[in-house]
């Protein structure tokens, strides 16, 4: 999986929890905090969608490196890429 | 162990905050089962058929209504944590609403789910008061209701701290206490907040078919995310070891293990199901119950002269007294819902009229009250209920309204105990809520009504943080 996948599983994520926001200008480099009206619910959500989708496991202690679509890149595929590569 | 009957999470009772706690459970995987004591979902906030009439009892309107847009309020906040779109709930606006006090009504305050209305008629009504209640509502958005650990304060206290006027003051207590007030003439200040919000900076919406469906996309989500449900089998007893609930006894006598159990049928009534406290340390039950007359007209209000007002709330005294009375209800105060005057859209409208009128009541004065004295009982006050209501609303006769009127029903107290379990039919369960939904049994948590998010959109919205709070984040 590439950086770009990534961002856009995370998207597609999001895009089921807060159908109401709009995210075909989302920008990687900035918060999506910041950008989006994502709160601490809504994050909550990504995390388990992640689990429950792809069996990716975020610890609430590395909640923050989701902060961004680019910070999440950077996180999670390399999660991604290791649990293709035990399978 | 008996893998049949062991559920990851047990719910106890199918009302708007088992079935969202159950949804957001069952969606992350959990295998869930919610028990339910009655036929019929919704708790207080369900539905019945009479004589081929469908029937709302508690639902007058969902209040926190926004419009598409708005985000980061308790309804949005809802729709995406139960993967709900906000077309399925169909929701209509309401036309306008009043406060009206004095005997016949002489001061009212409108308004709509457009918060400048109301702003606008306290400035005009109470030209001295505006510059507080503007300070007050400032407080209002600025207050963090919904945190689990904050410490409780007297909204009466905080409201006399913004306005000197006693008649603005309960004429803004009248509606947030009917609409969700467990306590006796004060509130905890976050509780006022949920309310205030919830009416006058949110606002009041209400399906065409009433609060069906909104039981009926709840319904969907739990079955599609696959959730399981038992009706007519309640819980009887939760069997405690070591401080933890071991199983539940279900009213046939079976045993159910469960990891965790949610109960939503309030602190004092849990309490009992684990066992019989030792006396004088017991949870105190509610003691506010209201009555609730329902006439069906044989046409649209509008066409008698009432089709404006969505809801009324009354009081015709003084002071408003928003307390358990001594008689069996307390008609000087009250709460008109007209569900015709929604703002329905063209050609569609509800087949009848329908005036409902809820007073707060006595619960033992209806209690013990044998069969043939009851029904005596409930036509009597039918009338007098009625008759008080129809001060605030324009001019009417008798004679219009009765040949106009084609049934009636009314629910009591009783009715309340009867269909929801709650001691002494406390509409919004204790007067001392659990914000975080703890129990003295470290895997049996509270969400509902004790836990303290009020209205249909808080019941629901406490189902969702207790699953959150204490099963999924933790696992």
């Amino acid at each position: 999986m590439t950086k770009e996948d990534c961002k856009q599983v995370v998207l597609d994520i999001i895009a089921d929890i807060a159908p109401d926001e709009d995210l075909t200008n989302v920008k990687p480099e900035v918060r999506l905090r910041d950008q989006l009206q994502l709160d601490s619910m809504d994050f909550l959500d990504i995390v388990m969608e992640l689990r429950k989708r792809h069996g990716i496991e975020v610890p609430e202690a590395e909640y923050q490196q989701l902060a961004s679509l680019d910070s999440c890149a950077e996180y999670l595929t390399p999660k991604f890429n290791a649990l293709a590569a035990k399978s | 162990m008996n893998t049949r009957s062991h559920y990851d999470v047990a719910i106890i009772g199918a009302g708007m905050s088992g079935l969202a706690a159950g949804i957001r459970l069952a969606h992350f995987g959990k295998k869930v089962c919610i028990f339910e004591r009655h036929n019929a979902v919704g708790g207080l906030n369900s539905f019945y058929s009479l004589e081929g009439r469908k029937f709302d009892v508690g639902l007058h309107a969902l209040t926190n209504f926004v419009r598409k847009g708005v985000k980061g309020t308790p309804l949005t906040k809802l729709l995406r944590q139960l993967r709900i779109d906000r077309d399925e709930f169909a929701l209509c606006e309401q036309k306008q609403s009043r406060v009206a006090f004095g005997p016949a009504g002489e001061t009212s305050l409108r308004f709509t789910n457009d918060f400048a209305v109301f702003e606008s008629e306290v400035a005009r009504q109470f030209p001295t008061q505006i510059d507080g209640f503007r300070r007050l509502v400032e407080r209002i958005k600025t207050y963090d209701d919904v945190s689990l650990e904050i410490a409780p304060i007297s909204a009466r206290s905080v409201v006399r701290g913004c306005l000197n006027d006693p008649l603005l003051e309960d004429m803004l207590f009248c509606p947030v206490m009917y609409y969700g007030s467990a306590q006796e003439h004060d509130m905890e200040f976050g509780q006022f907040v949920i309310m205030f919000k919830a009416l006058f900076l949110e606002g009041f919406a209400r399906p065409l078919q009433g609060v069906r469906v909104i039981l009926r996309v709840l319904l969907e989500k739990y079955r599609q995310a696959g959730g399981e449900r038992r009706m007519k089998c309640g819980v009887r007893k939760i069997i405690g070891r070591a401080g933890r609930a071991d199983a539940i006894v279900l009213d046939t006598g079976e045993e159910i293990q469960a990891t965790h159990v949610i109960s939503s049928i309030g602190a004092p009534e849990t309490e009992r199901l684990v066992g019989v406290p030792p006396a004088g340390t017991e949870l105190a039950a509610g003691r506010l119950t209201f009555v609730e007359t329902i006439s069906i007209l044989n046409q649209q209000p509008a066409a008698l002269g009432w089709g404006s007002d969505t809801i009324v709330f009354f009081n015709d005294s003084p002071r408003f007294d928003y307390a358990c009375p001594t008689a069996p209800v307390d008609l000087r105060s009250g709460v008109i819902c007209i569900p015709n005057n929604f703002d329905y859209g063209p050609n569609q409208a509800l087949p009848e009229g329908i005036f409902r009128v809820t007073c707060l009541a006595r619960y033992d004065r209806w209690a013990a009250l044998p069969d043939d004295v009851y029904h005596n009982e409930k036509s009597r006050w039918y009338a007098d209920v009625q008759r008080s209501a129809r001060r605030f609303l324009p001019a009417l006769s008798d004679g219009t309204l009765s040949s106009a009127t084609v049934a009636t029903d009314m629910f009591t107290p009783r009715t309340i105990t009867k269909f929801t379990g709650h001691i002494g039919g406390a509409i919004y369960g204790a007067p001392v809520k659990h914000r975080q939904g703890r129990t003295p049994l470290e895997n049996v948590y509270l969400c509902g009504t004790d836990q303290g998010f009020l209205g249909i959109i808080g019941a629901m919205l406490s189902g969702i943080s207790m699953a959150n709070y204490h099963i999924l984040q933790k696992s």
